[in-house]
């Protein structure tokens, strides 16, 4: 008998945590709206799930709610936001995911791939916007990116390669020959670097794979070029970024500009970059939001959307160290950093 | 708040809780029957969702890939098994080291970080097809789910049922006992390791089937919602009745997981403070026993 009561005191004791929590956070925008469990077209209902914090994601989630104003909409208003972040467990996705197709949202934002995933597998009505997804394509969010033929669109996070290569023809304009700099094992490199070649291609600059497989090959693969190559170009490969200051060490002893793919190799010795602005990718996502939201626009006829412009950085160490001229244009519309101290 | 909200919800985490609850068996089998806790499953999670991931996007049948995965599970069991018995490494420390040693394994079996299975067969779009008057995903889930966890159940419960079966709980229970009996206890812990992170790994495929994509980072938090999971399932339902009521129990715990974290979602807790709450709820359950002998003790004096 004392067991008995024992487990109800327990169970009760859990069943008191739920309720203490929904009345903690129970003010939630969007309850007021679920009563009928059917769409209310009044007030427009956004469901924001976005995988973890992070510096990037947060950005893109505040450009977001920023374009929504921008474009007249009032929160609260014309649109309410339910903000859910899995704090990195995907499992949560999953939960929220479903927690939004139960509460009959119009619009779900997903913010990172494997949190566009989980929306997308467990929804195929609710229009879904994805953003901070590098190809959509390939993530089977889209059928294709020009013309997605689901119910997701949204914006990609694809490094502006092609940008980043047109860079160094405007910094080092007498460059011939472009080294790329990358990790073989890393997919996402070798993707952008087919880029690179055919932006090179474009350019009329010759290009040299100069691939390593472990870390400490960095140091002399990059020896190797010295002498060999007018610059070196390497995208947003993770073994590189880690290994950055070991390519600036020997680049900049060698006087060779050392073009990345994206800021943190800036300041880690890189020279200079065109990087995307997250908070302008989260803007570029709420046009999209607003089409569907006044114009009723359907994602499976919205192209997947990519940034035009880039922030430019530029290290200034690295530019001294290398004793390289910079046009004072290029200059201007450039953020300068200093290497940071390791 | 409407309840048909809350209803739908607690649907689709019934649904949740039964494939995590193929995970939670695993760590049952560490946690409780080896009195190991084991981070292992971390890694072997998501290895499970990476071997499935990649083998059915080169074209194998979703249910062999599953198979693929628990072998594959097993093995890194069988590894920090090793390094724990064979080394004398602590059990925390050989999990920790299986577990970072698989991240960069699973990275190298998906080859990139992500792998979608979004169009791609699965056993619940093959499902699916048989069972073509089930509209709902979520029932779907339910019912590959119970079988599976069925099947499993009925295995485990025969397995610890044999001689070999009775010496691992032994060797949970009183390790120099067991050994004092002749037996190689490091032999029933490796076995032990190696069908708990099997399971976990089976579990990591199916959830990657269901949830349509397999990432590297999919095992995170694993170990809590195991152990959250098995001691909510211990504390509700008690220890009665035989073994297979024992393991209906962890897996009944981790439905009702997954309905609180549901429920409380659903009704509006702030998700920055779920990680928060998970703790809390761990630590309430685990206390309950504690709690229970401090104040069941004094009526047994009098």
């Amino acid at each position: 008998m004392m067991k008995l009561k024992r487990m109800i005191l327990s169970l009760g004791m859990i069943l008191a945590l739920v309720l203490l929590s929904a009345c903690s956070g129970g003010t939630g925008s969007t309850d007021s709206t679920t009563k009928t469990g059917g769409s209310d077209k009044d007030i427009f209902k956004i469901g924001v799930l976005q995988l973890v914090t992070h510096d990037a994601l947060d950005a893109s989630y505040q450009g977001f709610v920023d374009g929504l104003k921008e474009a007249g909409l009032k929160e609260n208003v014309d649109f309410v936001i339910d903000y859910q972040n899995a704090q990195g467990e995907q499992s949560n996705c999953q939960t929220i995911a479903a927690k939004f197709v139960n509460d009959k949202v119009d619009l779900i934002l997903a913010i990172a791939t494997p949190a566009a995933q989980a929306a997308a597998n467990e929804t195929k009505d609710i229009p879904i916007l994805v953003t901070a997804v590098t190809d959509p394509a390939d993530a089977k969010l889209v059928n294709s990116n020009e013309k997605p033929g689901t119910n997701v669109s949204g914006t990609s996070d694809l490094t502006p390669v092609k940008e980043q290569m047109e860079l160094i023809k405007k910094i080092i304009p007498n460059a011939k020959k472009v080294a790329l700099l990358y990790n073989s094992s890393e997919v996402n490199s070798a993707f952008q670097v087919n880029l690179a070649k055919e932006a090179a291609a474009e350019l009329g600059l010759e290009t040299v794979d100069a691939t390593v497989s472990q870390s400490h090959e960095i140091q002399q693969v990059v020896e190797s070029l010295v002498g060999k190559v007018d610059v070196i170009y390497s995208p947003t490969d993770n073994m590189i970024a880690a290994g950055m200051s070991t390519v600036a060490l020997v680049a900049n002893q060698a006087k060779i500009p050392v073009i990345v793919g994206e800021e943190g190799m800036v300041r880690n010795g890189g020279l200079a970059t065109y990087g995307i602005n997250y908070y302008d990718l989260g803007k570029l996502t709420a046009t999209q939001a607003v089409d569907i939201i006044k114009n009723n626009a359907k994602p499976a006829d919205m192209p997947i959307q990519y940034l035009s412009k880039f922030d430019l950085f530029i290290n200034e160490d690295t530019m001294k160290a290398i004793d390289i001229k910079i046009p004072d244009e290029i200059l201007k519309e450039a953020q300068i950093v200093k290497t940071v101290a390791e | 708040m409407g309840i048909l909200p809350i209803l739908l919800s607690i649907q689709s985490a019934v649904s949740q809780g039964i494939l995590w609850g193929i995970m939670t068996l695993g760590v049952y089998i560490s946690y409780k029957i080896l009195d190991y806790a084991d981070l292992t499953v971390e890694g072997s999670f998501a290895l499970g969702g990476a071997v499935t991931a990649v083998l059915i996007i080169n074209g194998w049948s979703p249910m062999l890939s599953l198979f693929v995965a628990l072998l594959l599970g097993m093995v890194a069991g069988m590894v920090t098994g090793f390094l724990n018995t064979k080394f004398k490494i602590p059990a925390i420390l050989s999990g920790i080291l299986s577990m970072i040693a698989l991240y960069s394994i699973n990275l190298s079996i998906m080859g990139k970080a992500n792998i979608a299975l979004l169009g791609k067969e699965t056993i619940f779009t093959q499902a699916q097809k048989w069972f073509s008057m089930i509209t709902d995903k979520s029932v779907l889930s339910l019912i590959i789910g119970s079988v599976f966890v069925i099947i499993i159940i009925a295995i485990l419960y025969w397995f610890f049922g044999t001689e070999l079966g009775s010496v691992i709980r032994a060797t949970g229970n009183n390790e120099y006992m067991v050994r004092a009996l002749g037996v190689n206890t490091d032999r029933m812990k490796i076995i032990g390791l190696f069908l708990s992170n099997g399971l976990v790994a089976l579990s990591g495929g199916l959830i990657a089937q269901n949830q349509g994509y397999a990432d590297v980072g999919m095992g995170t938090g694993t170990i809590v919602i195991g152990l959250a999971s098995v001691i909510i399932g211990e504390v509700i339902f008690g220890r009665r009745f035989n073994f297979a009521y024992k393991l209906f129990s962890v897996v009944a715990g981790s439905v009702i997981y997954r309905i609180i974290i549901a429920a409380v979602l659903q009704m509006g807790l702030k998700t920055t403070n779920l990680k928060l709450f998970t703790a809390i709820i761990v630590a309430i359950a685990l206390a309950i026993p504690a709690m229970k002998e401090k104040y069941s003790k004094p009526k047994l004096d009098i």
